[in-house]
């Protein structure tokens, strides 16, 4: 059988899910036997115009990680959706926005008058932005454009599968391998994980009832390690995110923040957090469940954490 | 904005709101024809996705209207819609809606006045805050996996 040709990339991402592809330990020597690494920037010296020579589908599959934010992302992102049979959304930002498309709370203009101007270890008293197109002694510099907002992978192009994860688990990344490897892939458009239900699921903790009186972060307390930890009011994000990555947040004492996405059938996981957390907030007077509801200073940002681009409204609205 | 009528979306329970705005009607009680209602079981049924999708899909402002606190059908389905609404608010805030796009009000079956008020009244409030800066225009154009 012929290899497989198989193409990795990075956009607005961190670098972690590169990592996370390299976290499958010996296994990676059953991908290079069934495998051929045509194109992957963080560790093989391939241009784009070695690409853009490629015949269309001549890739098997590609592992595409990053949030799309850039010109520069969304070009890459159409050139190998031409290029690749099957395009995987690889990690939480391909798929869902994931922290860097918190930026969606801002816009282009703010997001760098921060980054630029105001940060405090930033000294840029012309205040110089980024511009796309620069002229220097030797001719016309272009770089490319920031988008105002940032979107998913599947926004952008086709995408066939989702593999979730801030980054994935290794043995979620090697469920998704597996299944390129031996040709027995999934219905288009599964989010593979090993679990569909969420992660309360394989919770090892105990759970009584779920009665909150006061909303802690991390930082505030010890928690107790056996019991569940939202009934112990952290915002344990487990009861709206999708199982299969083991747990290991709350077997390390801290509360799940979403990273696997939502669970199967579900959209927009961040409304769906919101429902279920507020229906356990233990009382029925509205100036005590304001006090509550006070606890937590930035719902947003932590119902959406990972999903904002994802979700319904993608975006804040900026006056 | 003068000719500006908004969509309203009021999410009505069963029980008592639906009832309520009945009797608004059966006792020819006029009021804002900007309310369109959808008939729930019970006002904790209502996700706050759902109002979210309303506005995502064109509606100036959601009402959710429930039975009085004690008397619902489910015995507690609208505690959970009073503990959900005052956070939805707040998120939205951060999100850059008006918060007063949303109200949460308790409309009993004998109240067909009362649902006439609430509806007149929040109709003025909407009118007084302008469209509303989502909806499917100022969405952006590309499709959303979601639809």
């Amino acid at each position: 059988m012929a290899k497989l040709k198989i193409a990795l990339y990075w956009a607005a991402s961190c670098g972690g899910c590169d990592i996370a592809t390299l976290a499958i330990g010996e296994k990676i020597l059953k991908l290079a036997e069934a495998a051929d690494i045509v194109f992957w920037p963080v560790g093989i010296d391939f241009k784009y115009a070695d690409v853009e020579k490629m015949p269309d589908k001549s890739i098997d599959a590609c592992l595409f990680n990053g949030a799309i934010r850039t010109s520069e992302n969304e070009h890459v992102a159409k050139l190998l959706r031409a290029k690749s049979k099957i395009m995987i959304a690889y990690g939480s930002c391909a798929y869902e926005g994931c922290i860097p498309g918190l930026s969606n709370f801002y816009n282009r203009q703010l997001t760098f008058e921060r980054v630029y101007i105001e940060t405090p270890s930033t000294d840029n008293p012309e205040k110089i932005l980024p511009q796309t197109k620069v002229k220097v002694p030797e001719g016309e510099l272009e770089i490319p454009e920031f988008y105002d907002t940032v979107k998913t992978l599947a926004q952008t192009v086709d995408v066939d599968y989702f593999v979730p994860g801030c980054p994935p688990e290794e043995k979620t990344t090697w469920l998704a391998l597996e299944a390129l490897i031996t040709g027995k892939l999934p219905p288009k458009g599964t989010v593979i994980s090993h679990s569909v239900k969420a992660l309360c699921e394989e919770c090892p903790r105990t759970r009584e009832e779920k009665k909150v009186k006061k909303f802690y972060r991390p930082y505030e307390i010890i928690p107790d390690p056996e019991k569940c930890l939202l009934e112990q009011g952290l915002l344990c994000y487990g009861i709206a995110t999708r199982g299969g990555c083991g747990a290991l947040c709350p077997q390390a004492n801290m509360p799940c923040t979403g990273c696997y996405g939502p669970v199967e059938g579900v959209v927009d996981q961040g409304a769906h957090f919101l429902s279920a957390l507020s229906s356990i907030i233990d009382s029925n007077d509205p100036e005590e469940i304001q006090r509550i509801i006070d606890d937590i200073p930035d719902p947003a940002g932590t119902f959406y954490r990972y999903s904002l681009p994802d979700s319904l409204l993608r975006r804040a609205r900026i006056k | 904005m003068d000719n500006f009528e908004p969509k309203i979306v009021a999410f009505c329970c069963n029980w008592c709101s639906y009832a309520g705005a009945d009797l608004a009607g059966t006792s020819r009680i006029q009021y804002s024809p900007n309310i369109r209602i959808i008939r729930v079981m019970c006002s904790g049924r209502v996700n706050p996705l759902f109002v979210l999708k309303a506005l995502t899909v064109g509606a100036d402002g959601v009402l959710i209207l429930g039975c009085h606190p004690g008397d619902c059908h489910y015995i507690e389905g609208n505690y959970k819609t009073l503990r959900r609404i005052p956070l939805l608010k707040k998120m939205l805030k951060q999100l850059g809606i008006e918060e007063e796009r949303v109200r949460l009000e308790w409309v009993s079956a004998s109240e067909g006045a009362k649902f006439a008020e609430v509806a007149n009244n929040f109709t003025q409030t909407i009118k007084d805050l302008g469209p509303s800066s989502l909806g499917p225009s100022k969405q952006n154009s590309q499709e959303a996996r979601h639809g």
